[in-house]
């Protein structure tokens, strides 16, 4: 494998192959109801607790659609500065499974909500467009559970109706970590909308991977797989490193590849083959009679679009111009909408240049040992404040600063009460520098004498040796000025 | 008032409004005369016991403001009614019970109506001769092994039988209007979206409409004013002004300028359809109205459309028939097995005919030539109405291309039982309202309909043209009892 | 146009409904007279036209974003033919 600057191949004696990667992203909607019934979409309830006679495909039920769901399509549709599509069809997919009521899920085919849009990678060696072919709107599926009991299977239905979005990329990617900064952005941007909470633990995120491999420099596409369902970046990326390695595999054995869908098996770290084969899916996909065509106004539109804040790009471009930050700290602090209020937050009242260093520094590297999310970090954002501003006025150094850190990543304290309560205070009373000033001079005599007789250059000496002493806590300030009367 | 069952809904309302009769007095009459009535095999389910105390409780209470103030009616088993079984005539769904009410039944309870029970019907609603029910065929009070016609046959036979005053069937192909052909009876199909299809169980979303029967028209126009309304929970229903039917009924049509489609004349037609139609065209030229020849150039096309995509839609609406959240489960060794046993037990053999059609027509490689060409043909069936409409206030057709058959006899020719609908299917596929009216009997004394089609929302102008027509016609229908021993 | 035994095996699997092979012939007999009477649509000229999917003439109606749907377990796992207080039970699912 050779990852030499950020070109991502596979190498096998005389091929190098280069690993193609489109993505189906389903994205749960925020919304307080489902998209066709009015039941909670709540996460952990008690099973079955959220089904209503539509989601259970009662007879004679009928889908009136959500409007908010609705809004939230359009929102991200305008978040990937995507074509919106003022009129859309849902369409039934028709297949049978227990966890699916109606026999069909209800999404959308040849119309969907939004069209063609693109997303801006920020990648170590510059910037990447992933175009975005398509998103729609369709219905989630229940849950079957099939390990409570050994002949039966278990079907919760309160998933079931749930509105997803559904956003297919186009096949622009190249490596596990384009996959990486792709799922990142793509969840940064509804987050930053609020249209899904990108929680990929509750499901609130997953993607259908599809990947191929063809030899570098080819401009055909090789046969692709889908791998279905993945629930973390880590398992993407862990899935398309061993099914490209897979495919390089097949091809070399002179083989071909079979287009088909495949499982990725977390614990073995394999992709394999979905069975039932035999029975080749036919959707039979059609316009839902029990719905009409969704019709939304250029006014509808331009309404939502006064809605959308500030994206992660156009942030960071404000972020480098208006805070000078570099492109590389930008990146870094716009990736979530809690961590650019954050640093906002702290820059209100605090130098911006220490602010940055020390959110992407100090903070962020005791967070990750944490394993904490930015929204929990222990030090708020007006502690972190109060801690740079102790620096800068100078009650205490960069370095004493760490230690008051360090106290404050305990509990959210006040770092002007650690300071005092821990006596990390510098140290500004003239007679007790004075003592400690006169022992170091009666320590360095020699010292002393050269400095007096024209080494001037040795004050840095002194000043350094008193600072020691004190444990870094003296006054600089006062130190040169007793210093110079003592010399 | 040993004549109630022979009163007809106007009659009855008058009389309770009246206090002339009391709604337990109407209520046991006609649940005495049903009881007499086994043979016809009428009901699925009777809810007599329950429809006696709420007789009674609307008796000690009566709020005579009310459309239906006490009146019991018996409602084809396609919609839900709220703790009492819904079977839409299928073994699938034998022991269902829903825990809700559909919209249209909801709207006859809120005038005071009292349920009687679910009638009879082709299974999903699939048939023309009530002949596909897994409990069994329905006799038409006509004549004995004579079919009611379908699928609301159990419906078109109670009202014909005076089992109930009126009732309310379904019509997705002609459902309504051909079994209310078949018995003598006013059967009214209205403007698709007029009423709501919630809680109704479904056969084809884009075609099913609830619709009035009744043994005259201004009954029929007042069930209808009864429960035609906008409903949230339908995505189809629509928001438009519905008229007062009752009220604004009248016998007045002159001017009215109604359409006679040539492509009607059907090859094979019997003469006595042909004498009807043209004694029809007479009665509403008597009445004032103008007679404009027309065209319908689709007419012939409608039939396969329909069969495309009826059973397309059906395919997917039936497919929550599963065996897991309600029904008939059959025993499975793993899920697929039980989905497929349930299934082939529980569907009766023209609704899996039907599925098997509807798979197939969407199925990969045959879509564009099947689903995609009737939808594009159902256009060109609906310009062909939009076309004449710019002519025309309504069309006169015969309800039917003959009158009712034996048991029996056109079950081993779909295509032939299909054939039946052929005037009552482009109306369903153009969305539009139509009435059937009696108009008279054929040489073996059975009734033969004829059918008025109207413009979109125009449910008052057909209506009223019936009115005018009935009044012309005088029909009588003739039964003679031949079940009650 | 044809269908054979196999296109009706085929529709059988995608609807869920096992046939045997009397039932089968039977459908396949019924299905072709079906579908020699349906293709007399071939006869039309279509291309340039619109398919009609609904013939109600009004937009999609929006609801709003609330829930009012509650806990209906109890109502709706009543009437499942394998009752579990808390799910619905279907024989193992293999996978």
């Amino acid at each position: 494998m050779s990852k030499d600057k950020s070109e991502y191949l596979i190498n096998r004696k005389d091929n190098q192959y280069e690993v193609v990667i489109g993505l189906e992203v389903h994205a749960q909607v925020t919304s307080e109801s489902k998209l066709f019934s009015t039941s909670s979409t709540k996460f952990g309830a008690e099973p079955n607790t959220q089904v209503s006679l539509v989601d259970a495909a009662l007879p004679g039920m009928l889908p009136v659609i959500n409007e908010y769901c609705v809004k939230q399509a359009i929102k991200t549709g305008i978040g990937l500065k995507a074509k919106i599509n003022k009129r859309s069809v849902f369409d039934r997919k028709n297949y049978f499974y227990a966890d699916l009521p109606q026999g069909y899920q209800i999404s959308q085919f040849k119309d969907p909500i939004v069209g063609e849009g693109k997303v801006i990678l920020d990648m170590p060696d510059g910037q990447k467009e992933v175009g975005i072919e398509r998103l729609h709107l369709e219905q989630d599926a229940g849950k079957s559970i099939h390990n409570l009991d050994p002949k039966n299977t278990f079907v919760d239905l309160n998933r079931s109706g749930v509105a997803l979005m559904e956003i297919v990329s186009k096949p622009d990617l190249r490596s596990p970590d384009e996959v990486n900064a792709y799922v990142k952005k793509l969840r940064s941007i509804m987050r930053y909308l609020g249209t899904c909470d990108g929680n990929m633990q509750e499901g609130s995120l997953r993607a259908d991977v599809n990947v191929s491999v063809r030899k570098k420099g080819s401009k055909e596409f090789g046969t692709r797989c889908e791998i279905k369902n993945v629930n973390s970046i880590k398992f993407m990326q862990m899935a398309i490193e061993y099914e490209a390695n897979r495919q390089v595999n097949l091809i070399e054995d002179g083989q071909s590849i079979d287009q088909e869908t495949r499982l990725f098996d977390t614990k073995k770290n394999e992709t394999r083959s979905m069975r039932s084969k035999e029975d080749a899916h036919d959707y039979r996909y059609f316009p839902d009679p029990d719905l009409l065509p969704l019709e939304v106004s250029d006014d509808f539109i331009e309404k939502l679009k006064l809605e959308i804040p500030e994206l992660p790009d156009e942030k960071k471009k404000r972020f480098i111009e208006k805070f000078k930050v570099s492109p590389y700290e930008a990146t870094i602090l716009v990736s979530d909408n809690e961590t650019s209020s954050y640093f906002e937050n702290v820059i209100k009242k605090s130098d911006v240049k220490l602010a940055t260093n020390w959110i992407i520094g100090e903070l962020f590297a005791a967070l990750n040992e944490k394993n904490l999310e930015i929204t929990e970090s222990p030090i708020s954002a007006g502690n972190l404040s109060k801690l740079i501003n102790l620096i800068k006025e100078g009650t205490i150094s960069g370095k004493i600063a760490k230690t008051v850190f360090e106290h404050m990543m305990e509990g959210d304290k006040d770092p002007k009460k650690i300071v005092e309560e821990k006596g990390l205070k510098q140290e500004s009373d003239p007679k007790a520098l004075e003592i400690l000033i006169d022992k170091v001079i009666d320590n360095n005599r020699d010292k002393a004498t050269e400095y007096k007789s024209g080494k001037v250059k040795l004050f840095g000496f002194f000043v350094g040796q008193v600072m020691k002493v004190s444990g870094g806590k003296a006054n600089p300030q006062l130190v040169n000025e007793i210093l110079k009367k003592k010399l | 008032m040993s004549d109630i069952t022979k009163q007809s809904l106007s009659e009855l309302v008058k009389n309770i409004k009246e206090k002339k009769i009391s709604s337990i007095e109407v209520t046991k009459a006609f649940i005495e005369r049903s009881e007499k009535s086994k043979e016809l095999n009428v009901y699925v389910t009777e809810d007599f016991s329950a429809a006696i105390d709420k007789a009674k409780r609307f008796d000690e209470n009566p709020n005579l403001d009310l459309k239906l103030p006490g009146i019991p009616m018996a409602v084809k088993d396609l919609f839900c009614t709220k703790n009492v079984k819904t079977t839409a005539g299928s073994k699938i769904l034998n022991n269902f019970i829903p825990t809700y009410e559909s919209t249209v039944t909801q709207n006859i309870w809120n005038e005071g109506a009292i349920l009687l029970g679910k009638l009879n019907c082709d299974e999903f609603a699939m048939g023309s001769s009530n002949e596909t029910s897994f409990f069994g065929c329905v006799q038409n009070p006509i004549d004995k092994d004579l079919v009611p016609g379908g699928s609301s046959g159990g419906s078109s036979s109670a009202v014909a039988a005076q089992l109930t005053p009126i009732t309310i069937g379904t019509d997705t192909g002609g459902s309504i209007r051909q079994p209310a052909s078949f018995t003598g009876i006013v059967g009214l199909k209205p403007t698709y979206g007029s009423c709501s299809r919630y809680g109704i169980v479904a056969f084809a979303s884009s075609l099913d409409q609830a619709g009035p029967m009744a043994q005259n028209v201004r009954d029929c126009a007042l069930l209808h004013e009864v429960i035609s309304s906008y409903d949230e929970k339908d995505s189809t229903s629509i928001d438009f002004k519905r008229n007062n039917y009752v009220k604004e009924l009248t016998n007045n049509i002159k001017g009215k300028k109604i359409g006679i489609p040539k492509e009607y004349r059907v090859d094979g037609m019997p003469k006595e359809i042909e004498d009807l139609w043209k004694k029809g065209i007479d009665y509403v030229k008597d009445c004032g109205a103008k007679i404009i020849d027309i065209s319908l150039p689709h007419t012939n096309y409608a039939l396969p459309t329909y069969y495309i995509v009826a059973p397309a839609e059906a395919s997917s609406n039936l497919a929550r028939y599963d065996g897991v959240k309600y029904g008939f489960r059959a025993d499975g060794e793993n899920l697929i097995d039980m989905y497929e046993k349930t299934r082939s037990e529980g569907f009766g053999a023209e609704v899996q005919r039907r599925i098997m059609i509807g798979t197939y027509v969407l199925s990969s490689g045959y879509y564009d030539a099947y689903y995609l060409k009737a939808q594009k043909v159902r256009k060109l069936i609906k310009n062909d109405f939009d076309e004449a409409y710019k002519k025309v206030d309504a069309i006169l057709t015969p309800s039917t291309p003959s009158s009712a058959f034996k048991i029996g006899e056109k079950t081993n020719d779909p295509v032939s039982m299909y054939l039946n609908d052929i005037f009552t299917v482009p109306v369903n596929l153009a969305g539009l309202p139509g009435i059937s009216i009696p108009a008279g009997h054929d040489a073996k004394g059975y009734p033969l309909g004829l059918q008025i089609i109207g413009k979109a929302f125009d449910e008052q102008n057909i209506l009223n043209i019936a009115y005018a027509m009935e009044e012309k016609i005088n029909f009588k229908n003739k039964i003679t009892d031949w079940w009650i021993k | 146009m044809s269908i054979d035994l196999k296109t009706i095996k085929h529709i059988s699997k995608l609807s869920r409904i096992s046939v045997d092979e009397k039932r089968a012939e039977k459908l396949a007999g019924d299905l072709n007279s079906i579908f020699e009477f349906i293709e007399i649509l071939n006869e039309l000229k279509t291309e340039n036209v619109e398919p009609l999917t609904s013939v109600a003439e009004t937009t999609l109606k929006l609801r709003a974003d609330k829930v009012k749907s509650k806990n209906l377990r109890e109502q709706i796992i009543k009437n499942s033919p394998q009752e579990n207080e808390d799910y619905f039970v279907v024989p193992k699912v293999i996978e």
